[in-house]
């Protein structure tokens, strides 16, 4: 069953309990921060009175695992989405293609590596959840599974029609992903990408990747088959005018 | 012959020293400090001058060795013959530094071989990766009989030019998925890329462009050459491949019209933006200059006139790339990007280093020569290749 955050901006109070706790659990160096980085897989940060979180969304269809060309990422079962290093080329191309700007690398490194939350997939496996969630106080990240977390996000919506914008941002966007989040202010005020697409995004790439083995298959006949034509036609034209000379010989 | 370097020192080769020595030092801190170091690149700015320039675009200007390869070999447009070598060899150094310029840019070079072992069919910079390693090995097989002739092997000679089509028709094929998906890399990313330059024809403007690039290459270092060494080419055949130029520019030029029409984007033509001009002038310089100059009869029979097309296509394509794959990203990233001294010095380095060996394998390499002029004195006489021979009497007949 695919699991998921659900995030709550509403009663979010800005402690950072689940950055810190992030940190503690991949063993990450340095105090608070203020964007993600290969040090950081989450941050919480401030709009007005409202604080929100960044990480990454677990892509239902994640656009990261889509354009590796190593296939270095993965999206397991249990929804998160995870990388294996040591395929990982260092191209960047996942940083670049990700809808919402979260893999980050180590620039600083001689042998870096891209970096991002993975959902705490070891502590999921051993039938944790996710260390941010643990720490979260207030019930602002909350775990469980995809579709429970989205049918209830819609009844706090519903429950409370003044405190929250009509919108789970994550359920739709991108082809959908794996933590959703709530809030009182339009998420485009948080810097959320606010003009995806509802159909997922490597379909765009998709559309025109597809029609490679048409152009080999294609491309090659049309071509062999113009070289053969023409090949042909120019050995009669040779052919005919060797002839003809030859006659013209033969009659001096 | 005398295989003795001219060491004159004169202006042009202080520079080129200059900047060997700052790439150098440049890549010695890249591969010391690490990417951070050396580059201007962030997490939010992923990719720069690197990928944009030394790849991106550098795969581009190559593409005249499979249009004129085609051409010669496929469509027998044996005219053609006397350019085929010098594009060849363009495109292969091409390749070769778009290849160095990767193991530059990617954080680990030392695993550049993965995706032949763990490909991911989905992706459109697997394909790239792919098809520029096989097109690379095409290349240096179509360059081969070159080496071979120098050095006076006529055994795999034969060989290789009896696979020629076969080679010819895989490198077009190789060569139309690349530059095509060099295209598909940004159509991930309708919400980053400004909205001039992101479109679902990117695959198709991408192939198309890159045609016009390498043709007007043939054209530009034709004539850096023929100043260089003298070797003329017949004026027509550059006439020709001009005529070529313009053919697929007003291609590219309805293709763009079309797609901003399909779009409805002209509203954006005029907003007070960064992009605004640099789209204009990647359209002006690029399409709309060189397809008025090559129109001119006048000026497409003239050296200087092509010359000034060419060099227009050249920086207008650049511009295009740059722009999709740095300046039209920079909006939606929200952090200014411009290269570090490292990033420009390891490009201008590989650059030059490209013109130089083209330069002494110009000189030491059976590049230029073709029947229609005697051999320079002092040159090795070498065989003309069987077809250059079938062309002769083919041209002696027809014309
Ligand atoms: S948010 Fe980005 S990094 Fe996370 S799964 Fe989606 S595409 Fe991948
Ligand atoms: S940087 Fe690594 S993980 Fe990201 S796309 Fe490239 S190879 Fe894949």
């Amino acid at each position: 069953m695919a699991k998921g955050l659900l995030i709550d901006t509403t009663k979010c109070i800005g402690c950072q309990a689940c950055a810190l706790a992030c940190k503690e659990a991949n063993g990450l160096p340095g105090e608070q921060e203020e964007e993600l980085s290969a040090t950081a897989y989450t941050v919480v940060k401030q709009k007005g009175d409202v604080y929100y979180r960044r990480l990454c969304m677990h892509c239902n269809d994640p656009s990261c695992k889509s354009v590796c060309p190593v296939g270095a990422f993965e999206k397991t079962q249990e929804g998160a989405v995870i990388y294996h290093a040591n395929k990982c080329i260092g191209c960047r191309y996942c940083m670049q293609a990700c809808p919402f700007s979260v893999p980050t690398y180590e620039w600083k490194k001689r042998a870096p590596k891209v970096r991002k939350c993975i959902l705490c997939y070891e502590r999921l496996k051993e039938g944790k959840i996710t260390a941010c969630a643990e720490a979260c106080p207030t019930g602002a990240t909350t775990f469980g599974d995809r579709e429970e977390l989205l049918a209830e996000a819609r009844k706090r919506i519903q429950e409370n029609p003044g405190q929250y914008i009509d919108h789970i941002y994550g359920e739709k966007e991108a082809g959908g992903t794996s933590v959703f989040f709530l809030s009182s202010v339009p998420f485009a005020e948080f810097g959320f990408p606010a003009n995806l697409p509802e159909d997922s995004l490597p379909k765009l790439t998709w559309a025109a990747l597809k029609k490679v083995p048409s152009i080999v298959i294609f491309g090659g006949a049309f071509l062999y088959g113009t070289w053969w034509i023409i090949d042909r036609r120019m050995e009669l034209a040779e052919y005919k005018s060797k002839q003809r000379e030859s006659k013209f010989q033969e009659k001096k | 012959m005398d295989f003795k370097l001219p060491f004159k020192i004169t202006f042009w080769k202080v520079v080129l020293l200059l900047i060997w020595l700052a790439g150098l030092v440049a890549l010695i801190v890249r591969f010391t400090q690490g990417l951070g170091a050396s580059t201007h690149l962030s997490d939010k700015f992923p990719w720069g001058l690197w990928i944009g320039f030394d790849v991106v675009s550098g795969v581009g200007l190559s593409a005249g060795a499979f249009t004129i390869a085609a051409a010669v070999y496929v469509f027998h447009v044996k005219r053609f013959y006397p350019i085929l070598r010098p594009t060849i060899l363009t495109a292969f150094l091409g390749y070769l530094l778009v290849i160095v310029g990767l193991l530059v840019d990617v954080g680990r070079p030392d695993r550049i071989y993965n995706p032949l072992f763990m490909g991911n069919i989905h992706s459109a910079l697997f394909e790239v990766a792919m098809c520029v390693m096989f097109y690379t090995t095409v290349l240096f097989f179509e360059f081969s009989p070159i080496l071979f002739e120098r050095l006076g092997w006529s055994g795999p000679k034969r060989w290789i030019t009896r696979v020629t089509v076969p080679l010819v028709i895989l490198g077009v094929i190789l060569s139309t998925m690349h530059q095509s998906s060099l295209g598909s890399l940004f159509l991930i990313i309708p919400q980053k890329l400004y909205t001039f330059w992101y479109t679902a024809s990117l695959p198709l403007l991408f192939y198309v462009s890159a045609i016009a690039a390498g043709c007007a290459m043939i054209i530009f270092e034709s004539h850096l050459s023929f100043r260089a060494f003298g070797h003329r080419l017949k004026a027509d055949v550059l006439a020709d491949i001009g005529r070529v130029l313009l053919v697929v520019l007003v291609l590219y030029a309805l293709l763009k019209a079309y797609d901003f029409y399909g779009r409805g984007v002209w509203s954006a033509f005029f907003l007070p933006r960064m992009e605004t001009w640099l789209f204009w002038l990647e359209i002006l310089i690029g399409v709309i200059a060189p397809i008025i100059l090559l129109s001119i009869r006048k000026v497409r029979l003239s050296t200087g006139g092509l010359y000034a097309a060419a060099v227009c296509t050249i920086t207008g394509f650049l511009l295009n790339r740059l722009n999709i794959s740095t300046t039209g990203l920079m909006a939606s990233s929200g952090v200014h990007y411009f290269p570090s001294w490292m990033e420009l010095a390891i490009t201008l380095a590989l650059v030059s280093t490209g013109f130089f060996i083209f330069a002494m394998a110009a000189r030491y390499l059976p590049i230029f020569e073709h029947p229609h002029e005697p051999s320079h004195a002092g040159k090795p006489e070498v065989g003309f290749p069987e077809e250059v021979l079938e062309i002769e009497t083919f041209s002696a007949g027809s014309g």
